[in-house]
């Protein structure tokens, strides 16, 4: 698939999101406005949950068009249609009813779904699949480093040697948990810290360690550990991050009940005290649903629903929290999992190891809505039916890499080992160099249009030139068709008649002020 | 299929030049070893009687760990079923044979020419060499810690190790490689011998006499430097309030007068003209002993032999001597319970054997009091236990002696992450030894500081994940060949188990090991399938780079874990 096409079929088709504010600073790629927007952004963070053990996306993100075929293919495990919870602007796609929380970040536009995300020749095997995924790498690659240790050598370079230092005094990347995720390896180490679990943080935040017994051998170990704790590289920074920090949200559940909240607590905490890391790990287990995924009685219930209600309330308390702390700007958040499941279910209430799978995005500065589309369902689905890629993961890395992290593409090309087309993911002004208010002064309407907007411009400078520009996604300019101008009031009137459907950016520059905004053409 | 190699980062000894580095560690350190010695800990009052309990795995363990340097899964097996005494008769059943000398590896590199030696050959009885002297006390220390790395499972290794703190010298003052050789082998040689025969011969030792200027010692000028050592250090002591006094120090140093070195002969020789004649008189230490003077060429050795008498009829000595073999098999703390329980009896099984040192081990760890579950784990691993059970635990495949130059190479490397990690064999900080054995209140905490614990992991993670490569060897952790030969590693259970009881003493909490489990071997899910399918998928198809990486990169994760828990500095 060329990259206009894929472009085309995933965001220009009939299931575009709707909740498009602001602009991609993708989609001015050769624009000026890159350049204005800064080349880099060291505060950005990205946080991504790993659903161990392949995640059932058809019961995650329900495809409620294909319902009659899905009953056909797994009806013991089934959500009731009038359980799944609706999506604002859609009637054809849903969530599984455990995700309330999420749901509501979606109609906010704080939530993005990726459907069927995979890659080709995919493997089905949890060890495998997961080193495809945090690797990156094809299907039959093997690659030693991760994405993100790769991602994370290039701002590091020459990491551990000379590391911490003034200028990098922080981890570059902290995993919660007590193995390091592969996708952090680099090329001579490992860029992640380690923080084994949450008693571990606390104990290390005041200073503690696990009781130890009133033995020599006790003695000896509690000493051992008070040293380790202290010298563990990045302890200061850690610390000192881990005191200033705080949890200002009350939608955390209890200490204890949900490992993946206990987790983005302590993200939170940390991003809130400063630290500068970019990249933080989380993981949640125990999605491999070979059976009773569902309880027979209330299939909205059991083990799946279960772990996406864990999902959905800790995601919510984890943005929430960034709101109220004020670094929201800064957190992008995606989950992803090593594969996702059969179409057809199994006798034993379960579905068995499939292939692509729906991944959220969350955050202020996700562009929302749905990317691709509801997967097709065979009417009689066999054991073999999988759901088809649409979306290769390493698209999803890319998008955050480009658009997140701003990195060029000679060196998103360097990390993900090869070219892959990007989405158009984030928000514009998730640089705070570009501040949202500001395009409320650009108004453009109706929107979506069929042909002739038009454009009020409010705050313009009398005597000041304007320049007007229209771009595609990917960043090239579009003629402009007939402009009137009524330079006194500030109104425009543009016809886009001979735009093919899709989105655009409106781009209006005035002297060093540019504004932008988003506009969908429909035929 | 394309693959893609991290770059070797031990290699081009980046390694080694970060370990030599300052720490960059940032926030203050606040360290937290003792500051009195820890005495409200737990105590027993057994003693050396015999230990009559289950001599089980666990207790084999405890035993092996703390006379091998370490165990590997075959050591376990190879002791398997013996009993206690049959384990001991082994462990203390050394080779009469000393070790092919250390060789000249660096003539290998032609800018390294030496006259008197080839290449390959060694150079223990050459000519002295300035220019080259700095090689050949490098070829010592690699050729030390190779024996250490390949060490047999007898003490022989831990013990030599144990007198060269003892009778401390430093080759960097000595300045002879051969005396440093000839003085190593004479404690290789009694090192379960005559403790009173080891001393005698220390005092007129070439390397000893340089070291602490005997050979400077005459009756016109004496020189009290060794005969202070001689009580303080190296038999007497001074934990008694009442000790050797410094009449007794100036005293000994007229007996010892007259010795001389002789670097042709490498040897030392006694000079009756530099001799002191005259009489000895000690303090009421000694039951004011007076050593007669002599005159002629056997002055010297009937002065030293009555030097000797009068030493080792102070029970101090056996005393002194037992609580240093305490600390460094036991543990540090010794209470008025251990003196009377343990150092006293086990100070009167000395002195009943003539001072000879085997009986003494034997007592010692054979006895209930070694076995009490209260001096078990309780040891941080001196460097050399720390690295060369790094290799045992993980059975390192070192290279052998058919390429000299590459086997020394490796050796040296071995030696020089020792030293970096505090304990650089051949040269001791003092004449004292390692502060870790005789420094109140901290003994072995010294051992581990800021400094030195993020090398003892970063030496665990280079070994695991890139290895040291040089002329043509790497030398690197195979993990999966080491978990091959445990019992069955296709069971995460099983091979957790079987690896947990080769690296720890102090054991892992129950759910310490499921989070283990789960988090390393199960790929974070529940189930113990997940790791016997990936170990299966890859047994099938041995050849498959991918399966195998499935395995193999867990598996490293594991170890680089467990070896950097605080438990893992235990034994």
């Amino acid at each position: 698939m060329d990259r206009r096409k894929f472009l085309r079929t995933s965001i220009g088709s009939g299931l575009a999101p709707l909740v498009l504010n602001g602009l991609s600073v993708n989609a001015f790629a050769e624009s000026p406005l890159l350049q204005f927007l800064g080349k880099s952004n060291k505060n950005r963070i990205a946080v991504l949950l790993q659903l161990n053990g392949g995640n059932d996306g058809l019961n995650t993100v329900i495809p409620i068009d294909q319902y009659s075929f899905l009953s056909n293919a797994r009806s013991n495990i089934l959500i009731p249609e009038a359980k799944v919870l609706a999506l604002t602007g859609t009637t054809k796609t849903g969530l599984h009813p455990a995700m309330n929380e999420l749901r509501s970040l979606y109609d906010e536009g704080r939530l993005s779904i990726v459907q069927n995300v995979g890659y080709p020749n995919p493997d089905f095997s949890h060890f495998r699949a997961t080193d495809i995924w945090l690797t990156g790498s094809d299907s039959n690659q093997f690659v030693e480093t991760g994405w993100m240790g790769r991602y994370l050598d290039l701002q590091f370079a020459g990491f551990p040697t000379g590391y911490p230092n003034e200028e990098y005094p922080d981890p570059p990347a902290i995993q919660i948990g007590a193995m390091i995720s592969p996708a952090l390896q680099g090329q001579h180490a490992s860029l992640g810290m380690s923080i084994t679990n949450p008693s571990s943080f606390y104990q290390f935040v005041n200073g503690t360690v696990d009781p130890a017994p009133n033995t020599p051998a006790g003695h000896e170990l509690s000493f051992l550990r008070l040293v380790a704790q202290q010298t563990q590289q990045y302890s200061g920074s850690v610390k000192t991050a881990a005191d200033k920090g705080r949890n200002l949200s009350s939608k955390y559940p209890a200490a204890g009940t949900n490992s993946l909240a206990d987790q983005l607590k302590i993200v939170a905490q940390l991003i809130s005290g400063g630290l500068s890391t970019q990249v933080y790990m989380v993981s949640l287990g125990g999605f491999d649903t070979h059976s009773a995924q569902v309880d027979v009685s209330a299939k909205e219930n059991g083990s799946h629903a279960t772990l996406l209600q864990k999902i959905s309330q800790a995601v919510n308390a984890f943005q929430d929290d960034l709101k109220l702390l004020g670094v929201d700007d800064r957190v992008l958040g995606m989950t992803f999992s090593e594969f996702g499941r059969r179409i057809k279910s199994n006798a034993s209430l379960g579905t068995d190891h499939g292939t692509s799978a729906p991944l959220f995005l969350f955050g202020k500065h996700i562009k929302g809505g749905i990317y691709g589309k509801n997967p097709v369902i065979p009417q009689n689905a066999s054991v073999n039916d999988n759901v088809p890629m649409e979306f290769d993961f390493r698209s999803i890395y890319g998008s955050i890499l480009k658009e997140w992290f701003e990195i060029s593409d000679t060196e998103r090309t360097e990390i993900l080992l090869k070219d892959f087309p990007t989405l158009d993911l984030i928000d514009g002004s998730a640089t705070g160099y570009y501040e949202k208010s500001l395009s409320k002064k650009l108004i453009v309407f109706p929107n979506p249009t069929t042909g002739v907007v038009t454009i009020q411009f409010e705050n313009q400078i009398s005597g000041e030139p304007i320049s007007l520009e229209i771009f595609d996604m990917q960043g090239r300019k579009q003629e402009l068709g007939s402009l009137q101008n009524n330079s006194d009031n500030g109104i425009f009137r543009l016809d886009l008649s001979h735009l093919p459907a899709g989105n655009y950016a409106i781009h209006l520059q005035q002297g060093r002020r540019r504004w932008t905004e988003k506009l969908m053409k429909v035929d | 299929m394309k693959q893609l190699s991290r770059r070797k980062f031990f290699e081009e000894s980046i390694a080694l030049k970060k370990l030599n580095e300052h720490s960059t560690i940032k926030a203050a350190y606040k360290d937290p070893s003792n500051t009195q010695l820890p005495r409200h800990l737990l105590k027993t009052s057994t003693g050396i009687a015999p230990y009559s309990g289950t001599f089980g795995e666990e207790e084999l363990r405890h035993l092996l760990k703390r006379t091998l340097f370490g165990i590997s899964y075959s050591d376990l097996t190879y002791f398997k079923n013996k009993s206690l005494t049959e384990v001991l008769n082994s462990l203390l059943t050394i080779p009469d044979n000393l070790p092919e000398p250390p060789l000249n590896h660096y003539s290998y590199n032609p800018a390294l020419p030496d006259p008197d030696v080839p290449a390959g050959s060694t150079w223990v009885n050459a000519p002295v060499s300035p220019t080259l002297e700095g090689q050949r006390r490098v070829s010592f220390k690699g050729w030390w810690a190779g024996l250490q790395f390949n060490r047999q499972p007898n003490i022989r290794e831990k013990m030599t190790l144990f007198w060269h703190n003892h009778f401390a010298t430093e080759s960097a003052i000595v300045l002879d490689s051969r005396f440093v050789y000839k003085h190593h082998s004479l404690l290789r040689q009694n090192c379960l011998g005559n403790f009173k025969e080891l001393v005698r011969q220390v005092c007129i030792d070439p390397a000893m006499l340089v070291y602490l200027n005997g050979k400077d010692n005459t009756k016109t000028a004496p020189d009290e430097n060794f005969a202070r050592e001689l009580q303080e250090l190296f038999t007497v002591g001074k934990d008694l309030p009442n000790h050797y006094t410094e009449e007794d120090v100036r005293a000994a140093a007229k007996v010892l007068t007259g010795w001389r070195i002789n670097r042709n002969g490498i040897s030392s020789s006694f000079d009756p003209n530099a001799h002191d004649t005259g009489n000895k008189q000690f303090s009421a230490f000694y039951n004011n002993t007076v050593i007669q003077g002599r005159s002629g060429s056997t002055a010297g050795t009937d002065e030293l032999n009555d030097l000797m008498t009068m030493l080792f009829n102070q029970q101090e000595v056996s005393k002194y001597i037992c609580r240093k073999l305490y600390r460094y098999f036991v543990y540090y703390v010794i209470d008025e319970s251990v003196e009377k329980n343990v150092i006293e009896p086990l100070a009167t099984v000395f002195r009943n054997n003539n001072y000879q040192i085997k009986p003494v081990l034997e007592t010692l760890l054979k006895s209930e009091h070694f076995f009490d579950p209260l001096n078990r784990a309780c040891m941080i691993k001196s460097p050399s236990d720390y690295l060369v059970g790094l290799a045992r635990n993980f059975q390192l495949a070192l290279p052998g002696s058919g390429n000299i130059q590459q086997q020394y190479t490796h050796f040296i490397y071995a030696q020089q992450v020792m030293a970096a990690i505090g304990q650089d064999l051949g040269d001791p900080p003092s004449v004292a030894g390692w502060p870790s054995y005789y420094e109140d209140p901290q003994f072995y905490e010294l051992w581990i500081n800021s400094d030195t614990l993020p090398k003892r992991n970063q030496s665990a993670e280079g070994l695991l994940y890139t290895g040291f490569n040089r002329q043509n060897f790497l030398l690197k952790i195979d993990t999966l060949q080491l978990v091959s030969g445990f019992s069955n590693p296709s069971n995460p259970n099983e091979l957790l188990n079987d690896a947990l009881k080769i690296l720890f003493q102090m054991p892992l909490s129950a759910s310490h090991i499921q989070t283990v489990k789960k988090s390393f071997l199960l790929g974070g899910q529940e189930e113990d399938h997940y790791w016997t399918d990936a170990w299966a998928a890859w047994q099938g198809n041995p050849g498959n780079v991918i399966l195998k990486n499935a395995v193999e990169s867990k598996l490293k994760d594991l170890f680089k874990y467990l070896t950097g828990l605080a438990e893992y500095q235990l034994c």
